[in-house]
């Protein structure tokens, strides 16, 4: 039995292994004095100095998180106030508009990206920043809708026919009893929709144009024409920032719980 | 009544705007496409044409999709083998533990996965980390090919597709109620029907819904074909991509579109009729 557990053990740990070799490796690169991503020569932070006098890294980095802000804060208000609008009210064609809604998550990203980018065409629409903002929109909308609406379907909705016998108004009952009771799918979805826009290559790599290089375009190409180690810094400190959020989520968690306990 | 509808119209309007704009009509647009006629410069002849699916059964590209969906079911497979037994080794764990281990496997997809896709590179390249390391252990005296072969393409889908299998199956493992287990085991089950009659059944739904996020993405990604594949491996995505940026044949690039979309309908259809739920596909 107890080499049992042992054995589960190690395959866990080859798991884990797996999943974070590349990412280890890429970090160790990083301090690497050599630019060639071969052998560690010796140890520099020469490629984080680097980093900041690479524009075109720079500028593919602040696209990305302009696309990824403004794709996430337009699909997790229009997300949300749909997965609302979808539980409350009946209307003709809900059937209709409930499938499509799951297109985008069901169907392969490139079929989603060369459909749009065919309507741009059509549209004679220049692609680029505009384009590339609406596209990620496209898809991260059914992936709030779908968070929210989890949360909606576990809500006792009687709180709000309450407010409103108490005399609060559309707007009052809207701000002050709908969203907080539906804030951890807002959260969780938007969370989801800023992952998936930040790391989207597919769907971009055919509605981006030029002067709309994002990050994934960009290490894209430089995978093909070769990499320097700036890019690994710049994964480092991405890892670290990361890793800072969940720790400082996942610390918030564990004060509410205790306050709960209290 | 009007206040009720005003709020209505507030509430659903953008989303009715969202589907049919950005949904309905890209997927009728590129369907209309896949009847048309390419003039080979990037533009369109049209004509009402079903030649680009005739061209779908070309031999040629008959091989592509045949590859590609064997490429995808052996991907789906070797993630199913990695999952499944990590899901259930690591539900056994304390609740605490668990939350940290499912973390952990999150944090890796939170990073770009061309960087990682990268990573990978960086190791299994004939100068690359494995390589030396087998180098100076005298395991070997040339270099052995990790990469630009299958064994790179199925490294890249399986890595970048696992946690899509585990999160669906570990959530399925995880609500398996150990009272039952216990009942079975009173019973007299032996494991491997204990295995057999209670957990697998109640984690197949999981295994489906992994499946389903495993199998659609792996036909399409033609990143991972392009860079560890060495350009050697064409996936339906690799070709789709071609047809639109290469060759510049829209419709005929519309057309595998079109019949990419039949197929996952199909495959939804089949998870929906094995009791999926269609939520469970977009929640993580």
């Amino acid at each position: 039995m107890q080499r049992h557990k042992h054995l589960k053990n190690i395959f866990i740990l080859i798991v884990f292994l797996f999943l974070y070799l590349p990412i280890i490796t890429l970090i160790i690169f990083s301090f690497n004095t050599s630019s060639l991503n071969i052998v560690f020569e010796g140890f520099t932070l020469d490629w984080y100095t680097k980093l900041f006098s690479n524009s075109a890294l720079l500028e593919a980095l602040l696209n990305t998180i302009i696309v990824s802000v403004v794709s996430t804060g337009v699909s997790t208000i229009i997300g949300s106030l749909a997965a609302i609008g979808l539980y409350k009210f009946n209307f003709w064609g809900k059937e209709l508009i409930n499938k499509l809604l799951y297109i985008p998550v069901v169907i392969p990203e490139i079929v989603l990206g060369i459909s749009l980018l065919s309507v741009y065409t059509l549209l004679k629409l220049d692609l680029g920043m505009g384009t590339l903002i609406i596209s990620h929109i496209a898809f991260s909308i059914p992936f709030v809708i779908i968070s929210v609406r989890t949360v909606l379907n576990s809500t006792n909705f009687q709180i709000e026919e309450a407010a409103h016998d108490l005399g609060a108004n559309e707007l009052k009952t809207f701000f002050y009893v709908i969203i907080p009771e539906i804030m951890p799918g807002i959260i969780s979805g938007a969370t989801l929709a800023f992952t998936l826009s930040l790391d989207d290559v597919i769907i971009s790599y055919f509605t981006a144009g030029p002067g709309s290089n994002t990050l994934p375009l960009q290490i894209y190409s430089m995978i093909k024409t070769g990499i320097t180690p700036d890019v690994n810094a710049l994964t480092t400190l991405m890892i670290v920032v990361i890793m800072i959020v969940l720790m400082i989520s996942s610390l918030i968690q564990i004060r509410k719980i205790k306050k709960e306990a209290m | 009544m009007n206040k009720n509808s005003k709020s209505k119209y507030i509430y659903l309007s953008p989303v009715i705007i969202y589907a049919i704009v950005l949904i309905l009509f890209p997927i009728i647009y590129i369907l209309f496409l896949s009847f048309q006629t390419s003039d080979n410069y990037g533009g369109i002849i049209y004509s009402l044409t079903l030649n680009n699916y005739l061209k779908i059964f070309d031999i040629v590209y008959l091989r592509v999709l045949y590859k590609s969906a064997c490429i995808a079911i052996i991907t789906t497979f070797i993630c199913i083998l990695i999952a499944y037994p990590f899901s259930i080794f690591i539900s056994e764990k304390k609740a605490n533990t668990q939350k940290i281990l499912i973390t952990l496997v999150m944090i890796p997809f939170l990073t770009n996965s061309l960087i990682r896709t990268y990573g990978w590179i960086v190791l299994l390249r004939k100068e690359g980390v494995f390589n030396s390391v087998l180098r100076s252990l005298n395991l070997i005296d040339n270099p052995i090919s990790f990469m630009y072969n299958n064994l790179g393409v199925f490294i890249g889908l399986v890595y970048t597709l696992l946690p899509f299998m585990i999160l669906p199956v570990y959530s399925s493992v995880s609500k398996i109620d150990k009272k039952v287990l216990e009942a079975a085991e009173d019973l007299g089950a032996n494991s491997y029907q204990k295995f057999m009659k209670v957990i697998l059944p109640q984690t197949l739904p999981g295994i489906f819904n992994g499946s389903l996020m495993v199998f659609i993405p792996a036909i399409g990604m033609f990143f991972i074909a392009d860079l560890l594949g060495g350009g050697k491996i064409m996936l339906i995505g690799n070709l789709i991509k071609n047809q639109f940026l290469v060759s510049r044949n829209w419709p005929f690039g519309a057309a595998i579109s079109i019949f990419l979309i039949v197929i996952t309908f199909i495959l939804v259809k089949f998870y929906k009729k094995s009791g999926g739920n269609m939520d469970d596909l977009g929640g993580f």
